[in-house]
């Protein structure tokens, strides 16, 4: 545990969270064993390798495919991953000359069912301002340059519509199980500011 | 409303910073504030719109500051005591001095897997038709409300395409007033990068947002 804030504001912090846990308990609005559970769920069991799941599923079935284009939402339950923050889905697809970025602009609504928790930098200033007006310089952030030419769609998240990007599938791997292939989907990637990892 | 939360096309905040192998929280406080407002939703005493409405109306200096989890505490604070829920004397003592008011539910932790399988799920049934089809070009309204909306300045007063129908939505500026979900037909809108943005624009580029029928008119 560490943090990147001024140490006073951040015990100043701890200590509200703590006095308003106390007395939201003592008036019996929440069992604090519940937030423990809510917080042990987005640790241990709700995270990107929900999405790598899909990923690979769709890279290898082209039945699954197809209906991830026609219906994310059920494409993407029917594997189990229904649950907070993925209710609604949509998923878009990388190809030759085609880059999707997803952002909410407005707050910071993210694919938690496939995804889990979002990042810090998804959720600040810099990225929720700058992805729509100049995603090409937000890429390069990340290290990822892509050609003029290569056309780039981003996704403002402003409804409760969830997006996931299904990055291409890399080179070299037609022979790859789909358990193989889920191994080279780095959550970045589902988001739009990676690419899928090289075999 | 037009406060700190709407970001889209604002400068001057620097690079986007990815940490390597980044946890879920920093500190142990922001799990708690994750799980506390995630419980608080069992509650029943307010919804989706009006927590986004707490979080959006702080003042713009301290929502582009604040850690994301301190927005939370600040927004559940508030609307815990607009409620009446808690008092100010009692976040300051840290215990409980006023009686509890009724609310809908408290979640158990035998409920959590449950509460967080089902959602919040906004789609209604539609006893309309939407008026917009794919293909058809429409022009975004230019409101400024004080209120509620999720149509950001950017793409306010805007030529757009419709893409696609994704269904028949709670309407988030109708629900955040506490005026009722009044349902209506949500599109994916395609706008191209020139027309957000002019000259600087990559002619390749396109931004895409998901924007209900009230704010959208069919193109002169």
């Amino acid at each position: 545990m560490h943090d990147h804030s001024d140490h006073s504001h951040m015990t100043d912090t701890e200590a509200r969270v703590r006095a308003l846990e106390t007395v939201l308990t003592e008036k019996g609005y929440i069992d604090p064993a519940a937030v423990d559970a809510i917080i042990q769920t987005y640790e241990t069991e709700i995270g990107p390798r929900n999405g790598a799941h899909v990923v690979a599923k769709a890279w290898s079935d082209p039945a699954f495919r197809a209906w991830l284009e026609q219906d994310a939402t059920a494409a993407i339950h029917s594997l189990g991953y229904a649950s907070r923050q993925g209710e609604h889905m949509q998923a878009v697809f990388n190809g030759p000359g085609q880059h999707h970025l997803v952002v909410c602009t407005l707050c910071s609504c993210y694919p938690w069912s496939v995804l889990g928790l979002p990042p810090v930098w998804y959720k600040s200033p810099p990225f929720r301002s700058r992805a729509v007006i100049d995603p090409r310089g937000v890429l390069a952030d990340f290290g990822l340059t892509l050609p003029e030419d290569t056309a780039i769609t981003v996704h403002d998240s402003t409804a409760e519509m969830r997006y996931l990007v299904i990055p291409e599938r890399p080179e070299g791997t037609d022979s790859w199980s789909e358990e193989q292939l889920a191994t080279l989907v780095n959550r970045d990637s589902m988001i739009g500011t990676a690419l899928a990892d090289a075999p | 409303m037009n406060g700190g939360a709407d970001l889209g096309g604002m400068m001057g905040f620097g690079p986007v910073v990815p940490e390597e192998n980044e946890p879920n929280f920093h500190a142990d406080w922001e799990a708690r504030v994750m799980g506390m407002v995630v419980a608080l939703g069992a509650a029943g005493q307010w919804n989706l719109d009006q927590s986004r409405f707490a979080r959006e109306s702080l003042s713009p200096a301290d929502y582009m500051s604040l850690p994301y989890y301190a927005i939370w505490l600040e927004a559940a604070q508030k609307l815990m005591l607009e409620r009446g829920m808690v008092t100010e004397g009692e976040l300051t003592a840290g215990r409980a001095i006023a009686d509890p008011i009724p609310v809908k539910r408290t979640l158990s932790p035998a409920d959590v897997p449950a509460a967080l399988a089902k959602g919040g799920p906004v789609d209604r049934p539609a006893e309309t038709h939407p008026t917009f089809a794919p293909g058809d070009i429409i022009r975004t309204i230019n409101i400024h409300p004080d209120s509620h909306t999720r149509l950001p300045r950017y793409a306010r007063d805007k030529t757009g395409m419709i893409e696609r129908i994704h269904g028949h939505h709670v309407f988030p500026d109708t629900n955040a007033r506490g005026e009722g979900e009044q349902p209506t037909w949500l599109y994916k809108v395609s706008f191209t990068a020139y027309a957000l943005w002019g000259n600087r624009a990559n002619p390749n580029d396109r931004v895409t947002l998901d924007l209900w029928e009230p704010y959208l008119r069919p193109a002169e």
